[in-house]
């Protein structure tokens, strides 16, 4: 298990480097002088020759590369071109907005998509599961903004259930929290719902076929529990792995429900950076979100390894 | 004459027509197995006739501002007008043509591209390693997220949009038929092939390429939806196909502002996007149940 582990966590170093390698060079990879992009038109010489030392740029390209990954790994993400402050320091305070938002869908969306996955195993074949499953395929072909305007449209502007802009922090009371992030939250859990209950359908019906399950039934437990004790356990390891592969998506869908609902969290931020062009922003983000989906992918590997020896070997 | 018809032939592969009623054999068997694949079918038919016939259906000069803004559905304006006064039918159906330029070229380029690096990368151990670990990188990027930085770094157009989303596209193909190549490598018909001195390009690229076909074809058919929806995500964000080029994405974004007065702006370019995405997912769902039972019910 100890060796497991160990390996599993080195090999997660060589994509770490690669990825630090992409985020660095993806500033290098456009034609021409990436100072010149991020002044955009109306930049005069000398603000090129200040984002040029700012950026670094001025120096040879491998002396560029180590400043920056030492800078890296003593925690230092980098200085705002724009606002000049430590991107860090910017970070800080969108990133509550940002983790409320990924807590709740990721619990939401798990114990929807989970429920409607064994309830559509159960009813397999009847008028029910084939019209949960026609709505987990629609709620995987509608696009998040589409979803998110139609949500506004329907209980924001008609019914005035919820606010369709703005942000509450946890500081206002959990509840005035809740009820301005319910709309958002929502959206990505309706999206990432839909995914999650097809997976868990689909590893329902194959363990239900298991010997072990007609045992179960043989012996005359209620179907409850063969469904929950016998058949869920072993149809839950897929299903893991799904949550843990859509932390990405998470990741797309709040970019865009952060720019619609106004919402001032890293996606927001992130957006902003892109607007502006400033580099060194969209650099530190790159590195922060794909950092922490190969450490969230890691933890579930390992973790799996406890649940499953048979992954051990 | 009768007898000269009636002599044995060897065929070597087979005729046309033969080849048509095994596509419309393969076609029924599909649908017995899963009838939302029909419905499939027929959306997507309907949206590429509309694609196509899209310059003798557009009435109105939908690049020009008009006064008669925001104007709701009606017999002359099946979808409305937008709040500069452009008809949004005319817009939506104009803007198919690029949501699906974009889906097509995307998916494309990566089953292309991702089929020759895959493999080579399957084939050469020492090259496997390298290319693996880039792909790895490379993935743990939210789409998204790479694209936007690259097209805040190339600008936004229709073939930047399209660059940026090929380069996930291309790795996760990688990453697919890598595998698949890595076990048809040890096959016997594949050191058979070896052994009578088959070039290396020929052992690629007649026998092992071939067995990787199914996996790809259902991988493509996702890779189109996650494009085309993509596409239209950046477009929304105002960070993918500039305006002036309607694509379903930006039509959504210029309505974004009036959803208390003027839903429809944004209302019925979603409902194209939505369906067309729908259609071609109920279709690689009924692929993928038809060329490995297995897998049924999962997708991605």
């Amino acid at each position: 298990m100890w060796r497991y582990t160990l390996v599993r966590i080195l090999s997660a170093i060589p994509v770490i480097a690669v990825v630090g390698i992409i985020t660095f060079s993806i500033i290098h990879i456009a034609p021409g002088d990436p100072a010149a992009i991020i002044g955009g038109d109306e930049a005069t010489v000398e603000d090129l020759q200040r984002i040029r030392a700012e950026l670094g740029t001025d120096q040879p390209i491998h002396i560029q590369f180590i400043r920056w990954i030492s800078r890296l790994a003593q925690g230092d993400l980098g200085t705002s071109i724009f606002s000049r402050k430590s991107i860090t320091e910017l970070m800080a305070p969108r990133l509550q907005p940002t983790l409320s938002l990924g807590i709740q869908v990721v619990l939401l969306s798990t114990l929807l998509g989970i429920s409607i996955g064994i309830l559509s195993a159960w009813k397999a074949g009847t008028p029910i599961d084939r019209g949960f499953m026609f709505f987990a395929v629609l709620g995987f072909s509608a696009p998040g903004f589409w979803l998110a305007f139609i949500l506004i449209w329907g209980l924001s502007v008609n019914l005035r259930w919820f606010p369709a802009l703005g942000y509450s922090p946890i500081g206002d009371g959990l509840l005035t929290h809740l009820h301005s992030m319910f709309l958002p939250v929502a959206v990505n859990s309706i999206l990432s719902s839909a995914f999650i209950s097809r997976i868990t359908r689909s590893a329902m019906l194959d363990v239900l076929q298991e010997d072990y399950v007609r045992t179960a039934r043989a012996k005359g437990l209620r179907e409850l529990v063969v469904f929950l004790r016998h058949a869920f356990r072993p149809a839950s390891i897929p299903v893991v792995t799904v949550i843990g592969a859509s932390m990405a998506s998470l990741a797309t869908g709040f970019v865009v429900t952060e720019s619609i609902f106004a919402i001032p969290g890293l996606g927001r931020m992130l957006i902003e950076a892109i607007i502006r062009r400033d580099f060194p922003i969209i650099q530190a983000m790159m590195m922060v979100v794909a950092t922490a989906y190969v450490l969230i992918n890691l933890v579930i590997d390992i973790l799996y390894a406890y649940l499953d020896p048979r992954i051990r070997y | 004459m009768r007898t000269q018809q009636e002599q044995p032939t060897i065929r070597l592969a087979p005729s046309a027509s033969m080849r048509i009623r095994r596509f419309f054999n393969a076609f029924l068997l599909i649908t017995r197995g899963n009838p939302n694949v029909l419905l499939g079918v027929i959306i997507l038919a309907i949206i590429l006739l509309i694609t196509i016939f899209a310059p003798l259906i557009v009435r109105s000069d939908y690049t020009q501002t008009t006064t008669d803004l925001r104007l709701p559905p009606s017999s002359e304006h099946w979808f409305g007008t937008d709040a500069f006064g452009r008809d949004v039918f005319d817009r939506v159906i104009a803007g198919s043509r690029v949501s699906l330029y974009v889906g097509f070229a995307v998916t494309t380029i990566s089953v292309v591209l991702g089929l020759i690096i895959a493999l080579f990368a399957g084939y050469f151990r020492i090259l496997d390693h390298v290319v693996m670990r880039f792909v790895d990188g490379l993935l743990a990027f939210p789409t998204i997220l790479l694209a936007l930085a690259l097209i805040a770094l190339l600008g936004g157009s229709v073939n930047n949009v399209i660059i940026a989303l090929s380069v996930t596209g291309t790795a996760s193909k990688v990453r697919l038929v890598r595998g698949q190549v890595l076990s048809l490598r040890e096959e016997q018909f594949v050191e058979a092939a070896r052994a009578v001195g088959s070039p290396v390009w020929r052992i690629l690229f007649i026998h092992i390429a071939p067995n990787t076909f199914g996996v790809v074809i259902v991988q493509a058919t996702f890779t189109l939806a996650t494009a085309i929806l993509a596409e239209a995500s950046l477009s929304f964000l105002g960070a993918g196909v500039p305006e002036f080029i309607p694509t379903w994405g930006n039509i959504v974004a210029t309505g974004k502002g009036y959803v208390q007065v003027a839903f429809w702006i944004s209302f019925f370019p979603g409902v194209f996007l939505t369906l067309t995405v729908l259609a071609v997912v109920l279709i690689g769902d009924a692929l993928r149940d038809y060329l490995d039972p297995k897998l049924r019910g999962q997708f991605l």
